[in-house]
């Protein structure tokens, strides 16, 4: 149970002066139970990739499976397949369009064909994902709400739909830190419980270094480096810094301990490993 | 997607036709639009035909782009020489049933929507050639003689910038919207016309939404840089004629003499 991307190339307005590759022979396999964070510069082909996984882009060379189906095909089983990929755009809320924040979230399981039992079941489930009350929230107009409070009610448009791999291209974005929270800790709950894959892209590293354990480092359409996030963050440093990626804030300052003297015994990725090693090296733990 | 329609698409490049003046080219694209009107037989429709292929040539464009731009009114196109080749009166020189084809019928379809063709043609002409704020300037520089007239061509003139330059930015959001809403199972196509007109809520909602919020913002932008219209405002690139503007006006007036002398000849002789 994969989402499998054989060797794509994809070009941008092919054939006018404003031609532009976005993706470069690209082949990754992302399994289900991967928490995978795309990292890379503004440009890289990050959200162009995002868009290849379940069809909304077509791939100029090479193909794109879900679960075994090549997205390229029409039917039903394409169809499936495609259901099976949730994507949280970038800025979601400007995608809100009902009256009330209930047919809203209700779109996504309406159009999967499912009763209206089991579309208010689903989006009971949604809401309750992403932290708002039903009884509160289903009636309101989604666009009386705060940015934080439309973002939540889109991303829960996406999750309604069940899908068994989650893409979200920088959820964070323009966020108050306790949203913030409050999603990527609901994520993980879900993550966990589900056996889905999550893909997240993001320009923060602090969030791909806490909840990703496999990393996707994207240069100019290509993909960088791909392995596990510690060891990526702890030995590619170079090769990060070549294609303008930054290494979490735990880690610079681990630099900067040691520097002053601190001799701390690992690399922390994450504020509370980083917490945890300075303890351990000041003896407090 | 949405990103190969091209009408009022900028193409750079290098050329005679890039090279003119803004106010030329207006100039000559209305001439051209009074020449396809004049034009009254197959010779004249011929030549005009010739003059935009040698204005795509002397531009550098692919021919296939500005054929591309006639897409958007083919129906249109088709429909004009449908009514014409159907209903037209004359000499039969086809027939089925009912209906029948006359060789005037078939002439005047050719000709009316080859006339479509052409103004098409010529105005993506225009549009490839000339980036918009070029082509603005042009205009507000041509319309302000008018200006006594209380003709405000500043105030027209931002107002084209302001939706030539947002075409685009709204393309790309109805782009990323359809894409969203299609990652939520929605389908465009397909069913009734009702069914499909209820299926395009979900992007027209958010559309309108993210233009006013977009207007809205440019508006306060705009006021935080001070401007306040056109009284006083002075121009970075000043439009100055050159020789090669002449060589295209004597070119333009050339090819509506000849184009005129045909229709007052066609007076005299059909054909």
């Amino acid at each position: 149970m994969s989402i499998e991307v054989k060797n794509i190339s994809y070009t941008y307005m092919a054939k006018t002066p404003f031609e532009r590759q976005a993706l470069q022979n690209i082949t990754v396999t992302i399994e289900k139970g991967e928490f995978v964070a795309i990292i890379g510069h503004t440009g890289s082909g990050k959200s162009t990739l995002a868009e290849h996984l379940n069809g909304l882009l077509s791939p100029s060379t090479g193909e794109v499976c879900v679960d075994g189906v090549n997205l390229k095909g029409k039917g039903t089983a394409v169809k499936a397949a495609k259901h099976k990929v949730g994507i949280v755009f970038q800025y979601p809320e400007h995608q809100l369009f009902a009256e009330t924040i209930y047919e809203d979230i209700a779109f996504g399981p309406r159009n999967s064909g499912k009763s209206e039992v089991e579309v208010e079941k689903q989006v009971r489930m949604a809401m309750g994902f992403v932290g708002l009350n039903y009884e509160d929230f289903a009636q309101r107009s989604p666009f009386q709400l705060s940015g934080g409070q439309m973002r939540r009610v889109a991303i829960a448009g996406v999750v309604a739909m069940n899908p068994e791999y989650l893409i979200m291209d920088e959820p964070s974005a323009g966020l108050d830190p306790s949203s913030r929270d409050a999603i990527f800790a609901q994520l993980l709950t879900v993550f966990k419980e589900r056996d889905i894959a999550v893909i997240l892209i993001t320009h923060s590293m602090e969030e791909a270094a806490q909840y990703a354990n496999r990393l996707l480092v994207m240069s100019k359409g290509r993909i960088a480096i791909d392995g596990k996030t510690e060891e990526v963050f702890q030995k590619q440093r170079a090769r990060l810094q070549e294609v303008g990626v930054d290494v979490p804030e735990s880690i610079k300052i681990t630099d900067l301990l040691n520097q002053k003297g601190l001799s701390l015994e690992e690399q922390p990725i994450t504020k509370e490993h980083l917490v945890k090693s300075i303890k351990k090296a000041k003896g407090w733990s | 997607m949405l990103s190969d329609i091209t009408l009022g698409q900028y193409f750079p490049g290098v050329s005679f036709v890039h090279k003119l003046d803004p106010r030329t080219k207006i100039l000559a694209t209305m001439s051209f639009i009074i020449a396809v009107f004049l034009a009254a037989s197959v010779t004249s429709y011929a030549l005009l035909l010739c003059f935009v292929l040698s204005v795509i040539f002397l531009a550098k464009l692919p021919v296939l782009l500005v054929v591309k731009s006639i897409k958007p009114l083919w129906i249109i196109i088709t429909l004009t020489l449908a009514i014409h080749l159907l209903t037209g009166q004359g000499e039969v020189i086809w027939s089925w049933k009912f209906l029948s084809i006359t060789k005037e019928g078939f002439i005047m379809g050719v000709m009316m929507s080859m006339r479509l063709v052409l103004l098409l043609m010529i105005s993506s002409i225009l549009t490839f050639t000339t980036s918009p704020i070029v082509l603005t300037d042009g205009i507000e520089s041509l319309l302000k003689p008018f200006k006594r007239f209380g003709v405000p061509a500043h105030e027209l003139a931002m107002m084209m910038t302001i939706a030539l330059r947002f075409i685009p930015t709204l393309l790309e959001e109805t782009d990323r919207i359809m894409k969203a809403q299609m990652a939520r199972g929605a389908e465009f196509t397909g069913g009734n016309i009702i069914a499909r007109a209820k299926g395009m809520l979900p992007i027209l909602i958010p559309l309108f939404i993210s233009a006013f919020r977009r207007a809205d913002e440019l508006a306060v932008a705009m006021e935080a840089r001070c401007y306040r219209g056109g009284e006083g405002r002075t121009s970075m690139h000043e439009l100055v004629y050159a020789h090669r503007d002449f060589v295209a006006a004597a070119g333009m007036l050339l090819l509506i003499l000849i184009i005129g002398l045909l229709k007052w000849s066609s007076g005299l002789c059909v054909i």
